[in-house]
This record gives structure tokens, sequence and C-alpha cells, in this order.
């Protein structure tokens, strides 16, 4: 019998980049024993457990079976879930599935990595194709800097349009104590940084990092008991395409539109520049929060970066992006997607403390990864219908 | 003992390798480009979109293609990057050698885009939109390293 959907806990690591005090096990215990104080309940109390990283990243396969003593999965049903970049939401999204079949009534989602064990950009390419894709790709940055430059030819945007979003991002991250990366820089700076691939300088993009994410979710049936305001899951979409990296329309997200697309048909947003309070974007470099927020519909074709100079996705703007600092701060990949819904869930419950944007009603997090791939969903404050 | 070591193990030079199949369609356009110098694709027989790489399926329409088409060997940069930070390649285990252009090429005739090298002669004219043309390898043995790299020719 299918069931409503809420989170009513979530827990977060304090991300850095090397984390040599503790393993892969002990890293996700840290998560998860916050997300059972934050919701109150003991490990007896969760029914199954979803969890997922990037596994090749570390060179280390079955994290569902080694981390059963960290995660709390010892003779529970465990499953694993990895799906690239967007692994953290697709964990969220797969939590929802199996809740709101009402076959598990409370699942605990982990998502989790060490990007210190190996090296990243090595790591990613091997995720490509063998005979087409790698021997020119060069990992995430390669990819995201040929999606900017398409946009750019199309647009007409520049790198100092990129720049301003690198700003806000940086500067929202000083009032999230979790981000790794807590340092406010200017747009000189992140223009004079060095370029690491036409035209992505080094402060317009994510770190790399160390760090888990767990969220609690439970049924109709519990989540007003366990919690006085949880996070209500109104809708989930997942949009996931590639062949060979040639294969995409470079300069816009097609993942995101059909996403957004689906998630405002589903609950009759009309106008989600105006009905959406905060934002909560996988958005790994500065452009995309430009191209990305078109395709979400937010803004039309081009016009991102008026929106942005003027200040509307700032904290105390019209619709607020990324007030946790988002992936530029702080990127512990197979988590990345699953602190984004849970920051967005943070928002709605009132829990985001410094970064607290008011009174949010709705909040969309995102998933990006794998080639060009996008999660989303959509969290509001009241029960859906 | 001291409480604060804090002990990392290295896994070393490690190494697995492999084989992977490329298939047979695959197989056709490596040996296309070997022994005669051209680029063949796949034309789906519904939505008539000609796919580089060929392959046996096209996801959109979910048909099976059979009709091979030439395409290029010319076409325009339809995006591109130029990697400036040094790497190691995963699939040499050694620092791939930076600056190079890294184009997302639009052959004549083709609807998605085949990736390879662009040379950086001259930086100014690597642009979207600039016309290139392919410089293949002398001795070719039926891979993406057949085609030397790509040079803008505007």
């Amino acid at each position: 019998m299918a069931k409503r959907v809420a989170i009513v806990g979530t827990g977060q690591t304090f991300h850095k980049s090397h984390r040599p005090d503790v393993n892969g096990q002990e890293l996700i215990n840290e998560a998860v024993q916050r997300a059972l104080v934050d919701a109150n309940l003991k490990m007896k109390d969760i029914s199954a457990i979803l969890i997922g990283n990037m596994d090749h990243f570390e060179g280390i396969n079955y994290v569902d079976c080694w981390s059963v003593d960290g995660s709390g999965g010892v003779m529970k049903p465990v499953i694993k879930l990895t799906t690239g970049g967007t692994t953290g939401a697709s964990l969220a999204i797969g939590g929802y599935h199996m809740v709101a079949s009402g076959m598990f009534e409370k699942v605990l989602i982990i998502g989790w990595e060490k990007n210190s064990e190996s090296d990243t950009t090595g790591a990613i390419t091997t995720a490509f194709d063998p005979i087409w894709d790698r021997q020119v790709f060069a990992g995430a940055i390669s990819g995201l800097a040929a999606e900017a430059q398409g946009y750019m030819a199309r647009f007409g945007a520049c790198d100092r349009d990129a720049a301003r979003v690198s700003v806000r991002d940086r500067k929202h991250a000083t009032n999230n104590p979790h981000a790794q990366l807590r340092k406010e820089v200017t747009l000189e700076e992140v223009l004079a940084s060095p370029m690491l691939a036409d035209p992505i300088h080094l402060l317009d993009v994510c770190p790399r990092t160390d760090g888990a994410c767990a969220v609690i979710m439970a049924n109709e049936d519990v989540a007003g008991k366990i919690c006085s305001v949880p996070d209500w899951i109104w809708a989930t979409a997942a949009r996931h395409s590639y062949t060979y990296l040639g294969d995409g329309d470079w300069g816009r997200l097609t993942s995101m539109e059909k996403c957004s697309k689906e998630i405002w048909k589903k609950t009759g947003i009309k106008e989600p520049r105006k009905e959406i309070d905060v934002i909560e974007m996988y958005q790994p470099y500065s452009f995309a929060g430009l191209i990305w927020i078109e395709d979400m519909g937010i803004v039309g074709h081009g016009e991102a970066p008026q929106y942005i100079w003027d200040g509307n996705t700032d904290m105390g703007g019209e619709l607020p992006v990324n007030p946790s600092g988002g992936v530029i701060a702080c990127n512990p990949i197979g988590a990345t997607g699953l602190i984004r819904c849970a920051e967005a869930a943070m928002q709605v419950m009132g829990k985001a403390d410094a970064r607290q944007v008011p009174d949010v009603n709705f909040a969309v997090s995102t998933g990006f990864g794998g080639c060009m791939w996008t999660d989303m969903l959509l969290h509001g404050k009241k029960k859906p219908n | 003992m001291a409480e604060k070591e804090q002990l990392i193990i290295e896994s070393g030079d490690a190494s697995q390798p492999f084989a992977y199949a490329v298939g047979m369609h695959g197989s056709k356009f490596f040996t296309e480009t070997r022994d005669n110098k051209r680029f063949m694709g796949l034309k789906c027989p519904k939505c008539g979109k000609v796919y580089i790489p060929p392959r046996g399926v096209c996801g959109q329409c979910f048909v099976e293609m059979n009709d091979w088409v030439e395409v290029g060997p010319k076409g325009v940069i339809g995006t591109f990057t130029i990697l400036r930070f040094a790497f190691i390649d995963p699939e040499t285990g050694h620092q791939k050698p930076v600056p190079y252009g890294y184009g997302f090429i639009k052959l004549d005739g083709a609807d998605t885009l085949l990736q390879h090298y662009i040379a950086l002669e001259d930086e100014s004219k690597v642009k979207v939109g600039a016309r290139v043309e392919p410089v293949f390898a002398k001795d070719r043995k039926g891979s993406t390293r057949d085609v030397e790299y790509f040079r803008v020719i505007d």
C-alpha cells in the first residue's frame, strides 16, 4: 500500500580534504550517529539501509557488506546503489521508493566518499568508455569545460558571470560548519586563479573531500510522531542518458529540463521562481549555476547572468541557491547529492541554523553526475495531498 | 605508543590489464579508418540521425541501425576546451602532456560529436564553429589513435 514519505532526521560529518583519523566504516558511523540523534531514534527502529558511493574511487567494492558495523546494517536488509555523481541523490530517490512502497517503515540512507584515498581525475576517467572516451577525456573538469564553452558560444555569457556564482557559494559556505572550504573570495581572485581547462579557473570548481551524510526517511504513519516538522517529499524525478560523451547537447542540461518539467507538472507548480523558496543544487562548478537554473525553468535561456548579478540567488534574495555553500565548497562525491537533500530537508524543518532561509515551504534538491545526468527532489513543509 | 599516529597503507604499483571488445560496429569504423582513411557512421531508419561513434541501436527510437553512411572527414568544432592542468592519465600511468586541445567535432554529415585532440597551432582560432580536418597517423592500427589530431583549417 503506497505511503507518503518524509525525512525525519539528517546527519553529516564535518567534511575535510583528508580524514586519516578514520577509515571508511568509521566515517560512515559519524554521519549515522548524528542522523539517529537528530531523529531521536535507535538503530533497532530502522527497517532497512540504503548505502552508496563511487566504489571504484577507493578501489574497494561491497560497501554494503564491509561497513555494517559502522552503518548499523548488521543483520538488516542492506542495499547498495551507485550512479556516479548522482549517487547521493539517487540514494534519496531509492529510499523514497522503498518507504513509499509501504514495505519499509523507516529507511536509513547513507552516502559517503573518501576522495583522499585515490586520484579523483583518474578514477572519474575510468568511469567512461575505454575505446571512445578515454583518449582525450580528462575527468570531470574537461567535460564541464566543454559544457561551459558550448553555453558561452550559444548564449553570450562570460567567465565573470560565472565567477559571481563562485563568489556567492563560497560566501554562503562561511555559514556552514560542515563545509570543507569556508573562505570568501572576490571576483578578481576567482578570475586570477589558475586556468585548469578553458574557461574554468581553479576557484570555479569543487574540491575533493572526505565526508559522509545520512538521512532517515519514514512513512506517514510515523513521521509526525518522530518529529514535529517533517520534511515531506512531494515528488522525485531522474533522467540518466549517455552512451558516448559526444552524444550530448553541450551547453544545455536536457536532463535537468526534463526532471524539472516532470516535477512541476506532478505537483502543479506553475511559477517555480515564485513558488520555490530555496534550491540546494548539485552544482560542481560555477558555470552550472548559470546554465542549470535556466534549464530548471527558473529563468529563460540566456537570462541567468543578470538574474545572478541582481542578487536574486544570494541569501536574502528572491530565491537563494546553495545556502550551504554547495558543491564548490565541499564535495565528498558519493555523499554530495545526499547532502543537497539533507540541506534542503533542514531548510524545510527549520534546522539550518546560520544558513536558514526564512519561511521555507518548498525546497528543491538535485544531483548531477555520470554524464550530464540529473536527479531531483521537491521537498515541502505541508503533507502532500 | 603515539596516540596521534595515523597510518596510511599504500597499494603500490599494482596494475590490472583489461581486454575490451570493440564490437562489430566499432570494428568496422576502425578498419575503415585504418585502411581507407574514412569515417563511417550509422543512420537511424526512423529519426534519420547519423551516429558517430557507430552503435547498433538508436537509443531514442530504440530501433536497430544497419544503414552505413560516410561522414567527414572534415567538420566543425561543436565544443572544446584546452586542458592546462597536469594530471595522471589512468590509461598510461604517466602525466598527460599539457596544454592540449580537447575537441568535440561535428563531422560533416554526422549528428553526434567525435572526441579528439585539436592542435593548438594558433589558440585564437580554436573556437566553437571553427572548421577542422583530421591528420591521420602514418602507422594505423585500428583505434582512435589512427587519427593523430584535428587541425583548424579556417
